[in-house]
């Protein structure tokens, strides 16, 4: 039983520097993977990789169970049936709409090519503008267009570089969820490089978040955000604020804000100091509770105020609290915790 | 084994060091102890050289500044009678070469010319009762060569213009800065660079002229290369004259290419906007469009009307089968060079774009340096080591095998089109690598990622897109090639006249009207990129409105 | 790809350049001339019409052509050389490019001074540079000489062109060859002191200049002056009609000349048909077409002058070889620089 895509201990480097050092994930038929970084962390060069632009210093890359990148070779793109989203959609200025979809389609005859020329027009929403040139098109319209184009000639995997970097804000949500019904209606395998966390949750089922050319965790969203794997993950994902603890015995930790229990047993030794992820969305608010913190900044999200206090000299932490609990820089707020196991890092 | 991209690589370094031939025979000179005439041109006629180069070049930054930027600023910022017509018509003085510009105001102006009889019917006055600006003078050829340069400063001035936000603009307005002070605080220190950048085309331009100036006795650089040379006979002597003067060359060069960088960085606007244009009203409408009537008057239609009535009515030369070969001769010369340039610039421009390493940069960048060295310079350069090769593979044949090759470059087309080559690659080279660059490398990708090959793809997205590009390259290298003077008249060969080289002869023969139809051919044929370059004009100002 | 075709362009291009191979069965004659081509075809013509022989003619300035011959050296393709100056054929004989010939048939049709005595060229066409003098402002009694031109009484009274023409330069190397460097150098910054303005423009442009009032005193060729008084047009004819030709220094050496003329190259391929040529333009009809339609003077003394020529009277001409001119051609250029002659 064949994955669509793996990927193993793969390296890229240029001129002896890494850019992608030891990294590996699997993707099922239909799965939708993305690949998280801040810029310069190698998602990019990982997916020029699979698309076959990069070769590869070490590790592998099979597609449908066929290898295609290996140290030495690497099979050239247009042999391999990948089908790529660019940031800047490079859609061919020259061609209309249908001509440019139709591009990859050279294999089919004529009336095979318009038939699905106007299949994929029908599934964007665009069928009466095919005649139209790309600069008469709004952004989105030209990512959409960008978007069946890669689809029309059925490649086994579909991969988007920040595919909604160009676009504006508002949009992006909207389109991501479009874009991913449509990836799943049709069970295109897919992976999305972006440096956007909403995106990444919005659209795919798997994440990789990568640092500094190393894939530091592969997972979904929501075990990205509640389960990550160290800190950096935990860094990078959502907002949170370390605790310090000192480790009594097994789970339970001594900290500012009573003792805890950490999310692990096994390995903690009493006596130990550790840290402690405490996310905005843990802490909740308590008139009633004995931590009365002191508010030093707040943000107004519409719902909800996020309130950063202060839990003692060295340690800030963050809350979430309906924004009609209006409290004022300076003053306190009485909070408590909302929640069973802390994620644990050991130092 | 060698692969392809080590063969493209060097081909590409090797065009590359073939065009800097001449400009390396020439610098070659400086070590060649130049002794006594060197002296003697440094007593007596160098300083004059150096001086009258300097106030060339000072009185041409005058005018193309005066003329250039005030006339890019109105067309492209203002709104006023007939400002739509002058954006794309103030480029025909590009039209006229400026030595053709110069002999129709000798004889329209000159103290036996039309003007100073006429004013002299009226008034009854004679020599020396009235003052009349002396056309044939080093201001007179400042003035001619500002009227046909212009256009450089226009047109870059033109694109700093439009490229700036007009948020920039309109905020020095909200801080109480009055549309004049704002011209002159922010949007020309704004433009400075690709003003700059305009500039030292102009005078690189200048300093190449040798039809003018010769005709006009202001010495130069150029006249003195050519007298020395052939004059005075001391060929060490010449090419040192030219390596001094590609020593002002490479200044300007330096200028024009720091200034095009940090033009790019001047660029404020990322969006386009709607180009909202300050209206002028009542004097200032009118004044505004009396200026750029002014320019359009003197730089072109005076000229071209003198021309043409002289073609008309005084001229001798009759549109004959001996014109009729001379204006074949010159059509073919400059299609065969304006083709191969063109190759040329495909190859080293492909070249670049797939297999570009450090040498590859630095080859196609001198390879598209020609343009600044003087035409004079170039023949000079080309003549010496093309007649060495032909005299010493000559010789090695007889020793050899007894057999004589005879003269197999100098005295050919082919001397004549390696000079052009040299001199004009970069402008079938600029325009081809702005063309390719249109074509992002992401294209070429999701084109693979489609299944399409190389050459495919060239057929089916690189051709389509640069149809536009090689067409204009072409047309480019046509006219520079087809008005190129100093070059042509050394190194052509055997039963081969141009236009340019009979529009020169009989001028400087003292018969400007027989002049007057090869002249004319070669604006006729001139105007063609005007069009083109003013289709590109009106094209920016509608992207602008979208 | 796109290589493929590299090659066949080449090869095309090739083919245009190499020399046409075909006419090598067609007698021909190369001709470098430094004469306008305007001047010198009709008679080219005529002799292809009379011997069969195809002319093929490159123009260009004589300094020009002179350096291609030295380049080109051995393997010229120039068989002949047409120049406008004496100075030029004997730089050219000088720096090796000609050889000698025999005109066949040759007696002394004309004057030992306008052929060189190895028989390196032949004179073809003789030319005067008098001074010309605006007929109210002057009276022929104030001229005498070239030398007396530097004299106070003529400032900013005279019209010449610039030191760059090939005709002052063998005027003032005449001069040098008569009075020496150091007088000649004093004279030259008087003469220049005396210039109505700049030198600009050509011979006719002196003689337009002296006519409209500029100065009084224009210097130029005898040719240029017989055209504009036989000129088609109104205003040319009018301006030439103001001046008098006067013949300097009749009392001394004589009036400056100067001839075209033609040498045949060193490494011609076609000598023979380059002697016939030379012939032919020695003879009866051409030499006439030369007076009557150039308006020079005919090297051949048994040929008549045109009518516009006679007018202007006999003169004596200075007898100094021209082959000197050439050989102080440098001299009298620097001599002009430090001058100041612009």
């Amino acid at each position: 039983m064949n994955k669509q895509l793996e990927v193993k201990n793969l390296t890229i480097a240029y001129d002896g520097k890494a850019v992608v050092a030891d990294a590996g994930f699997e993707l099922e038929t239909g799965e939708i993977g993305c690949l998280l970084g801040p810029s310069g962390c190698g998602k990019t060069s990982l997916l020029r990789a699979i698309a076959g632009f990069e070769p590869a210093v070490s590790g592998e890359i099979l597609l449908r169970g066929r290898c295609v990148t290996r140290p030495g070779t690497s099979l050239a793109p247009e042999y391999r049936n990948v089908g790529m989203v660019f940031q800047d959609f490079a859609l061919y200025p020259h061609l209309t709409v249908s001509k440019n979809i139709g591009f990859g389609l050279r294999k089919l005859s004529r009336g095979e090519s318009q038939r699905r020329v106007e299949e994929l027009l029908r599934l964007v929403d665009m069928e009466d503008l095919g005649a139209k040139y790309p600069h008469q098109l709004s952004g989105g319209q030209q990512q959409r267009v960008a978007l069946v184009r890669a689809m029309a000639p059925q490649p086994d995997i579909l991969l988007l570089d920040e595919p909604f970097s160009g676009l504006d804000v508002e949009l992006r949500s909207q389109l991501a969820r479009e874009l991913r019904e449509i990836l799943k209606r049709d069970q295109i395998t897919a992976i999305l490089v972006t440096h956007d966390q909403l995106e990444a949750f919005a659209m795919a089922d798997r994440i990789g978040v990568m640092m500094e050319g190393r894939m530091l965790q592969w997972a979904d969203g929501y075990s990205l955000y509640h389960r990550p794997a160290n800190r950096f993950v935990a860094d990078f994902i959502g907002r949170g604020a370390m605790l310090t603890g000192q480790v009594i015995d097994g789970p339970r930790i001594e900290t500012a804000l009573g003792i805890l229990e950490a999310n692990r047993t096994a390995d903690l030794r009493p006596g130990e100091t550790v840290e402690l992820l405490l996310r905005p969305s843990d802490l909740v608010h308590d008139d009633n509770s004995p931590f009365q913190l002191e508010v030093l900044d707040r943000v107004f999200q519409g719902a909800e105020y996020l309130y950063t206090l202060r839990l003692n000299e060295e340690t800030q932490v963050l809350c979430l609290v309906q924004s009609h609990h209006n409290h004022a820089i300076g003053e306190r707020i009485g909070v408590k915790l909302d929640v069973g196991r802390l994620v644990t890092f050991r130092n | 084994m060698i692969s392809g991209t080590s063969v493209w690589r060097g081909g590409v370094v090797l065009i590359a060091s073939l065009l800097a031939m001449p400009v390396i025979v020439i610098l070659g000179f400086l070590l060649v102890p130049a002794g006594e005439v060197w002296h003697h041109l440094v007593s007596t006629v160098l300083p004059d050289y150096v001086k009258n180069s300097l106030l060339l070049m000072l009185g041409v930054s005058i005018g193309v500044l005066i003329l250039g930027v005030g006339s890019a600023w109105l067309t492209s910022m203002c709104r006023f009678p007939g400002s739509r017509l002058f954006e794309w018509s103030l480029l025909l003085p590009m039209a006229m070469p400026a030595y053709i510009i110069a002999y129709t105001y000798t004889g329209l102006f000159d103290f036996a010319g039309p003007a100073q009889s006429l004013l002299r019917e009226w008034t009854g006055w004679s020599y020396g009762d009235y003052w009349f600006p002396e056309i044939r003078s080093l201001e007179g050829a400042a003035v001619m060569l500002s009227l046909v340069l212009f256009p450089y400063v226009y047109l870059l001035s033109r694109a700093a213009f439009l490229g700036q936000s007009l948020c920039v603009l309109d905020v020095s307005r909200t801080l109480g800065n009055g549309p004049w002070r704002t011209f002159f605080t922010v949007a020309l220190p704004l433009a400075r660079p690709a003003i700059v950048a305009g500039l030292s085309l102009a005078l690189m331009e200048t300093l190449a002229d040798y039809g003018t100036v010769q005709y006009f006795g202001v010495a130069t650089f150029t006249t003195g290369i050519f007298r020395t040379w052939f004059g005075l006979d001391s060929t060490a002597a010449a090419a040192q004259l030219s390596a001094v003067l590609l020593l002002f060359v490479f200044v300007l060069v330096v200028l024009e290419r720091s200034s095009r960088r940090s033009a790019r960085y001047h660029h404020t606007s990322q969006r386009h906007q709607v180009l909202r244009r300050y209206p002028l009203a009542g004097w200032r409408g009118a004044g505004a469009a009396l200026f750029c009537f002014g320019i359009l008057f003197f730089g072109f239609l005076l000229p071209a009307g003198q021309l043409l009535i002289w073609a008309v009515t005084t001229a001798d030369e009759r549109l004959d089968a001996q014109f009729l070969s001379l204006v074949w001769h010159s059509l073919e010369l400059a299609g065969i060079a304006s083709l191969l340039a063109l190759a040329l610039a495909l190859f080293l421009g492909y070249g670049r774009r797939l297999h570009g390493n450090w040498a590859v940069q630095l080859a196609v960048r001198i390879a598209g340096m020609g343009y600044a060295v003087p035409g004079t310079v170039i023949a000079v350069g080309v003549m010496i080591p093309f007649a060495a090769f032909d005299n010493g593979l000559d010789a090695w044949m007889r020793s050899q095998f007894g057999l004589s090759t005879g003269l197999l470059l100098s005295g050919t087309l082919a001397a004549l089109l390696f000079a052009y080559l040299v001199r004009f690659l970069a402008v079938s080279l600029q325009t081809v690598e702005a063309g390719l660059a249109k074509i992002r490398p992401s294209m070429d990708e999701v084109s693979r990622s489609m299944g399409t090959g190389g050459a495919e793809t060239v057929r089916r997205v690189h051709v389509p897109m640069l149809k536009g590009s090689l067409v204009t390259a072409l047309l480019l290298v046509f006219v520079d090639v087809l008005k190129e003077l100093p070059a042509t008249l050394i190194l052509r060969p055997f039963n081969f006249n141009t236009l340019a080289v009979r529009a020169y002869e009989l001028a400087s023969d003292e018969r400007l009207a027989d002049a007057s139809l090869a002249s004319l051919t070669i604006v006729a044929v001139g105007i063609v990129p005007v069009i083109l370059l003013s289709r590109s004009i009106g094209r920016s100002r509608h992207e602008q409105a979208t | 790809m796109r290589i493929g075709h590299l090659p066949l362009g080449l090869l095309l291009i090739v083919s245009l350049c190499l020399p046409p191979l075909g006419s090598a069965a067609e007698e021909e004659v190369n001709v470098y001339s430094a004469r306008k081509e305007n001047l010198i075809k009709p008679l080219l013509d005529r002799f292809t019409e009379e011997t069969g022989i195809q002319v093929n003619l490159v123009t260009g300035k004589a300094d020009a052509l002179l350096k291609r011959l030295q380049s080109e050296g051995k393997n010229s393709p120039a068989d002949l050389l047409i120049t406008t100056d004496a100075g030029r054929l004997h730089r050219a004989k000088a720096s090796g490019v000609t050889q000698a010939t025999r005109l066949p048939g040759d007696d002394e049709r004309m004057a030992g001074m306008f052929r060189d005595p190895e028989g390196h060229w032949y004179g073809l066409s003789l030319r005067a540079r008098p001074i010309l003098y605006v007929r109210d402002k002057v009276a022929p009694a104030e001229l005498s000489t070239y030398e007396a031109l530097a004299d106070p009484q003529w400032k900013k009274r005279i019209c010449i062109r610039s030191s760059d023409n090939i005709y002052n330069q063998s005027l003032v190397a005449s001069m040098i060859a008569a009075d020496g460097s150091e007088k000649v150098e004093a004279w030259a910054k008087g003469f220049v002191g005396n210039f109505a303005r700049p030198p600009r423009g050509g011979d006719r442009d002196q003689i337009k200049a002296a006519a409209a009032g500029v100065c009084d005193i224009a210097i130029a060729n005898t040719y240029y002056f017989a055209a504009m008084i036989d000129s088609k047009d109104q205003a040319q004819r009018a301006a030439a009609a103001k001046l008098r030709v006067f013949w300097p220094d009749q009392a001394g050496r004589g009036t400056h000349v100067n001839i075209s003329g033609a040498a045949v190259t060193h490494s011609a391929r076609n000598r023979d048909n380059a002697i016939r040529l030379i012939m032919f333009l020695l003879n009866d009809e051409s030499q006439q077409w030369y007076a009557d339609i150039n308006g020079e003077y005919p090297v051949r003394p048994d040929i008549p002058v045109n009518p516009t020529l006679e007018g202007w009277g006999n003169f004596r001409m200075d007898t100094l070889n021209l082959d000197r001119l050439g050989e102080l051609n440098p001299d009298a250029v620097r001599l002009m620089d430090r001058a100041g002659w612009k």
